[in-house]
């Protein structure tokens, strides 16, 4: 078999979607995790000195590069596979046989739709601002300054960003559909890789129960509480 | 246990052959004893279209004691009826009232197509076991089975992939019409046993590829294909199938 064979038959490309998901679960933990840091409550500090440190460290900003491959990857081998999938059926059933599946575990492409929708959002609100604000008429951020070294006040951009009620609404919506891509895509990313020792199988499903819930809300959390001004 | 009779209407998928496009014709059968079976149901009505110089339904079975995998009917909107861990032939009409009005579909899926009404051309899968889904080293003798070295767990797992009668009602099953929970059952079977051992690799290359020339779909983990199986072929097996392909991929020349 070559590479190529393993990585583009039906099997394969389930590999490229499973592989590319871990690695997207793997960067929600560190995304989540330093985006917590604003429940610090010191007025950002802590939180501006990650971004701080995720922006000007080397080894972020190739990782970074790694994330937006590893995205593109998984959506458009997502949305291929979904088509491909499709096409399989061309005469349809005139009663749908959907009690032998959840319904989010069949609707993974727009739950993942309606993440890709959030993630453009998402990435033009904090991303653009920091990595190109300032050139070429982007807004740039504002900055803070301590001990001396200039950081980017983040933190201050999340507190206007999460003014607006509505896209306060578009981000929570867009957290319970990761959540239901998760609670689905978990413990199906790891069966994709091979694993079937049932008891390791256990463990993952329900873990992914947990991330799928713990994660979004967590993520939730973050606009509903500036939105509400419960950080300071 | 009191016995009862019931009326209903049958809405069955009538279609020519594979080049015409089919439709739902409606049926009405009387007098259908609760003690029947699906497939007796379906005798009658075939009679009754006889009688009256109609074209009877033309549908697959075979062994009518649920172990040939030929009985494919969609039923309700699930392979083979209502019923758990179960085929059309072993359902039995106890399982609707009076009046009911029940759906009668053929696997629908493109790498299945329909020859005539609910009867659709499963040689795909005899493709995909001819395609490695054998051993073909020499294992020598029946030997004593207690010399085997195989524990009991993995024999019984094997044994368990094993029953997959071929029926397709995962196929049909399937949002993706994939038939991993098939191919998964086949490569596992041989997998676990140690004379499957020398081919493992050659296998399920060769099956995966042959699998995906025939039009099936990939698999998305749904569940829907377990839910349905009539042998219950547990979905851990596609999971130990993916595992089969990755140390192929990575080792095989
Ligand atoms: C941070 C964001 C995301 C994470 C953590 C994530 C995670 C996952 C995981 C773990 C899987 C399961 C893979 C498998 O079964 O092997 C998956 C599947 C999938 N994802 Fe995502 N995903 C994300 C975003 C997206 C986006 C933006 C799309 C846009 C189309 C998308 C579309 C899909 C599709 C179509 C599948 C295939 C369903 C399947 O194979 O069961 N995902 N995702
Ligand atoms: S795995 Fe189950 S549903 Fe699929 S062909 Fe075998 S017996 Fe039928
Ligand atoms: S007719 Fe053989 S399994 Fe139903």
């Amino acid at each position: 078999m070559t590479f190529k064979q393993m990585f583009t038959s039906s099997v394969g490309k389930k590999l490229v979607m499973g592989f590319t998901g871990i690695f997207l679960i793997l960067f929600l933990i560190v995304h989540a995790g330093l985006n917590a840091t604003i429940f610090a409550n010191d007025g950002g500090l802590m939180f501006n000195k990650a971004g701080h440190f995720m922006g000007s460290n080397a080894v972020p900003r190739i990782l970074e590069i790694g994330l937006f491959l590893g995205i593109f990857l998984h959506i458009y081998q997502g949305y291929l596979l979904t088509l491909e999938n499709k096409s399989k059926r061309a005469v349809g059933y005139a009663v749908n046989y959907d009690k032998g599946s959840k319904w989010y575990s069949r609707s993974m492409a727009i739950l993942g739709t309606l993440i890709l929708l959030f993630l453009i959002a998402h990435i033009y609100h904090f991303w653009t601002p920091s990595r190109l604000g300032g050139m070429g008429g982007i807004k740039a951020l504002g900055e803070v300054e301590h001990n001396g070294v200039i950081l980017h006040n983040l933190y201050a951009e999340m507190d206007l960003v999460f003014t607006n009620p509505y896209i306060v609404v578009l981000y929570v919506l867009a957290c319970g559909s990761l959540g239901y891509h998760l609670a689905h895509g978990f413990q199906s990313a790891f069966k994709t890789i091979g694993v079937h020792n049932k008891k390791y199988h256990a463990m993952l499903t329900s873990l992914g129960y947990g991330f799928a819930i713990f994660i979004p809300l967590l993520f939730a959390s973050m606009p509903i509480s500036f939105y509400f001004d419960w950080i300071k | 246990m009191s016995h009862t009779t019931m009326n209903l209407n049958l809405k069955v998928w009538r279609q020519k052959n594979t080049k015409t496009a089919g439709a739902f014709q409606m049926y009405r059968v009387e007098n259908i004893s609760d003690e029947m079976s699906f497939l007796e149901m379906m005798d009658i009505l075939n009679e009754q279209l006889i009688t009256t110089g109609g074209e009877p339904v033309a549908f697959d079975h075979d062994c009518r004691e649920g172990i040939c995998g030929m009985c494919s009917m969609y039923i309700n909107g699930k392979p083979h009826g209502p019923w758990q861990a179960n085929t059309t032939c072993q359902l039995h009409m106890r399982a609707f009232k009076d009046n009911d009005t029940i759906v009668i579909e053929p696997w629908r899926a493109n790498a299945f197509p329909v020859i005539k009404d609910l009867t659709v051309d499963r040689s795909a899968f005899d493709r995909i076991i001819q395609a490695g889904g054998y051993i073909s080293v020499n294992t020598g003798n029946a030997v004593d089975g207690n010399s085997l070295p195989i524990e009991k767990s993995k024999a019984d797992e094997s044994f368990a992939a094993a029953m997959c009668i071929g029926c397709g009602a995962c196929v049909a099953a399937c949002k993706n019409s994939s038939a991993m929970l098939f191919l998964s059952a086949k490569v596992s079977h041989l997998a676990l046993l140690p004379q499957g051992g020398p081919e493992r690799k050659t296998r399920v290359t060769n099956m995966v590829a042959q699998l995906d020339k025939e039009g099936f779909g990939a698999c998305t983990n749904t569940g829907a294909c377990e839910a349905a199986c009539p042998k219950e072929i547990s979905i851990a097996n596609i999971a130990r199938l993916n595992k089969e392909y990755i140390v192929a991929g990575l080792t095989a020349e």
